[in-house]
């Protein structure tokens, strides 16, 4: 019953959609009130009937009703309450109708928060917003069906994969799609305000709270699955430069370059086409990451069934959405009227040359992420672009960009002089020079004293900006300090956590050591200046799987640091074996062991590492999201 | 595959642990070999280093990288071998030629053209855009049409 009422309700919201993609449309054109209104509605309807859905296939996997194929396939009985409820979304369809409610939401949220908005821009936004949810729901509905029913009902389900069963990974998806999904309302709105002729500061300010929802998810969601690669994966990493994070990556960085840009059309009314160009793009990525990640064009732990109808099928809909946006911009973008001009030694300059640079590192991880297979297409010759080439291309960007973000907040609006902060920039020459040779003389590595040197720059350089906007130092500092937008707090906290970012994987990639070595009970080998002996190997067994626990003790100059505990874990049902490593997670730095096979006559494969001050790359991150929802604060006038 | 690769864990360690075992004193060709693994990519992966791998494969490869150290080949040597064996598809960094041409080129001539372009359009001096204050008579009929579209609120 439960599954042919979700079956019900998706189809009725797939009606819905068809119905919002054109009526409001119309009703804009001939200017009726009525069909415009029509569009709120069916908003707020589709969010009930897939929220129905979702709830639906919920319930499903609660209950562990194996006559539904997707829970017989992707749960089992013996899975604890989180997993069953997060394997609704560790699955293709599963995961898709997520999708498609995320999209629900934000469409339901302009009605709701959008009551001031010019109601034929709203009505046209809405309906685009239902041509995506139309496509998505057909692709459900006609590919990837989450409530087929299974005959003969199998007595326990196949559960879900392992890897997947794990409490930072649950909530890792929801996250991702928040923000891939909220770019929807940038292109929505870009291409409404194509329509409409007609972009402004109102237009900006409407959007920038939406835009920073979505990249602050999108921040977390890649954070979590940052965090989740290296304590899972156990190779000791953060980031692989592998295709499906770069595919996440990509929305992330356009999405960065229209938070920024949008911030000049809000308050000065420049850069109109440009934004609705990044508005169109960023969303255009998102697609193409789900593409990606959903056709097994390249296969990974992400891709959880290949089927090339699938694949095809988001592929049409990912040419139908740029193709079509685009094609509208090349022929409305000239309508659009810029605001006043500016020169380029300005703080609009500085954006300016901040997107610029952006869309270039964008620019090399998509060349990075699909140029082998650009390649292999034409030529059929097989060549691999891996961490070494982004190194070689992205990272150089990456400096210039933040040598740039340390002076742009500095400068005024509209016109400036290089004359006004030369001697700042002389301080801050010999503030690099100064750190750069205090890290060189203890870390012994040019690499590593430039960049922690642009670190110590970029924190100094915000802290200054800050301090100028509070009147550090001057009498009603403490007033002035309270009294700030949350737009001031949120570039405060969001570029210190660039800093800081920047300063762990410095660290990470200049001075982190590791060694693998094959070690008896008892045995011990030397990683970084610490001692790792493997002490003992004992067997258990948990609710869903039967583990291998490995203690080993660290020791420096003879004294314990401490004992960590790495397992590695089988699940009878999936037939699979995973590796838990053991980390004892310290601000200055990781320690880190993984157990691999072995047994006690030959002794275990055991990987040790030291990862100098990795927890700093999540703290920046975590800090830029926290100051996206900072910046959404605004004070009451 | 990692998933593969976790499943074939057993044997492949093993494997590897023995070439990263074979020469415990020669601390020095670990640690090239290290190095040079970096930058070759496990043919069978998705996407991983021989260093970081655990398939077999990975295994076989770093054994190889080894023995051409020992044998006196120079890191550069011993890519071009693997190279050579393995086809261009081993290189993790894509060399320079006829199809990677684009690949590398764009990068940093966006980079670069994006700053010569900031460069030159900065130093041109460029028509200062000023605001015209509204004259009286405007100001005057801007209050009137204020007043009169007030919005019913």
């Amino acid at each position: 019953m439960i599954a042919e009422f979700g079956q019900i309700t998706l189809i009725l919201a797939l009606l819905i959609a068809g119905a919002q993609s054109v009526l409001p449309m119309v009703g804009a054109a001939r200017r009726d009130a009525r069909l415009m209104a029509f569009a709120d509605r069916a908003a707020l309807a589709q969010f009930i009937l897939v929220l129905s859905a979702f709830s639906a296939l919920t319930l499903i996997f609660i209950n562990s009703d194996f006559s539904v194929q997707l829970a017989a396939f992707n749960s089992h009985t013996d899975k604890p309450l989180l997993y069953k409820i997060s394997g609704v979304w560790g699955n293709h369809e599963g995961s898709m109708l997520l999708w498609v409610l995320m999209l629900s939401v934000f469409g339901a949220c302009v009605p709701v928060f959008g009551k001031t908005l010019p109601a034929s821009l709203k009505a046209r936004a809405l309906a685009v917003q239902g041509m995506i949810g139309v496509g998505f729901l057909a692709f459900i509905l006609f590919t990837s069906n989450p409530f087929l029913r299974l005959n003969p009902v199998p007595i326990n389900g196949q559960g879900l994969n392992p890897l997947l069963q794990d409490p930072g990974l649950a909530f890792h998806p929801p996250f991702l799609y928040l923000g891939y999904v909220g770019f929807s309302m940038a292109f929505s709105f870009s291409v409404a305000a194509l329509i409409e002729g007609r972009v402004d500061a109102v237009w900006a300010r409407w959007l920038r709270p939406w835009v920073l929802i979505a990249w602050c998810f999108l921040t977390i969601g890649i954070t979590m699955g940052s965090v989740w690669a290296y304590y899972e994966l156990g190779w000791g990493g953060w980031w692989g430069w592998d295709p499906v994070e770069n595919v996440a990556f990509l929305p992330w960085l356009v999405g960065t370059a229209l938070l920024h840009s949008l911030m000049v059309l809000g308050k000065r009314h420049s850069m109109a086409n440009w934004t609705i160009l990044l508005g169109i793009t960023a969303f255009s990525l998102s697609l193409i990451g789900t593409f990606v990640v959903r056709s097994g064009v390249l296969t990974s732990v992400h891709s959880f069934a290949v089927d090339p109808a699938r694949g095809v099928f988001i592929l049409v809909l990912l040419v139908i959405a740029t193709g079509g946006a685009l094609s509208l911009y090349a022929v409305r973008a000239h309508v659009l009227r810029g605001g006043p001009g500016f020169t380029l030694i300005s703080k609009e300059g500085g954006l300016v040359l901040n997107n610029l640079l952006l869309i270039a590192a964008t620019v090399t991880v998509f060349l990075g992420t699909f140029y082998p297979l650009i390649v292999e297409t034409f030529s059929n010759d097989k060549i691999s672009v891996g961490a070494p080439y982004f190194d070689a291309t992205f990272a150089p960007i990456m400096v210039v960009l933040i040598g740039f973000m340390g002076v742009g907040p500095l400068m005024k609006w509209r016109q400036d002089s290089w004359a006004n902060i030369r001697p700042l920039i002389l301080k801050f020459g010999l503030l690099i020079s100064v750190v750069g040779l205090l890290v060189y003389l203890y870390g012994r590595s040019v690499l590593g004293a430039i960049s922690m040197g642009v670190a110590a720059y970029l924190a100094v350089s915000t802290c200054v900006v800050f301090g100028r906007k509070i009147g550090f130092g001057k009498p009603g500092m403490g007033q002035r300090f309270l009294a700030q937008p949350g737009a001031v707090y949120g570039f405060f906290i969001a570029h210190l956590g660039m800093a800081i970012a920047m300063a762990g994987i410095t660290s990470m990639s200049v001075w982190a050591k590791e060694d693998v070595q094959l070690l008896k009970i008892g045995a011990h080998m030397s990683v970084g200046g610490y001692e790792f002996t493997l002490e003992k190997m004992t067997p258990g067994q948990e609710e869903n799987y039967q583990f291998l626990k490995g203690d080993v003790r660290v020791t420096k100059n003879g004294k314990t640091v401490t004992v960590l505990h790495s397992a590695r874990r089988f699940y009878p049902v999936r037939q699979m074996i995973t590796s838990e490593a053991g980390i004892q997670v310290r601000p200055m730095r990781n320690l880190y062991v993984g157990i691999g096979d072995g047994d006690a006559e030959k002794g275990w494969v055991v990987r040790a590492y030291t990862h100098p001050m990795v927890c700093w790359i999540w703290l920046g991150a975590l800090m830029m999201a926290l100051a996206g929802f900072v910046s959404l604060w605004e004070r009451k006038r | 595959m990692r998933m593969r690769a976790v499943l074939i864990f057993g044997l492949c360690l093993i494997a590897s642990a023995l070439a990263f075992a074979q020469t415990p004193s020669e601390a020095d060709i670990e640690q090239r070999a290290r190095h040079v693994g970096k930058s070759l990519r496990c043919v069978v992966c998705q996407n991983q280093s021989i260093d970081n791998s655990n398939a077999p494969l990975a295994a076989d490869m770093r054994v190889l990288v080894r023995e051409r150290i020992r044998s006196g080949d120079s890191d550069d040597e011993v890519i071009a071998y693997m190279r050579e064996r393995y086809g261009d598809f081993v290189l993790l960094k894509p060399p320079l030629q006829a199809n990677t041409v684009l690949l590398w080129v764009t990068p940093l001539g966006l980079l670069a053209v994006f700053l010569i372009w900031y460069v030159v359009q900065s130093r041109r001096p460029r028509k200062s855009v000023e605001l015209v204050p509204l004259s009286e008579d405007e100001q005057q009929k801007l209050q009137d049409l204020m007043k009169k579209t007030e919005l019913p609120s």
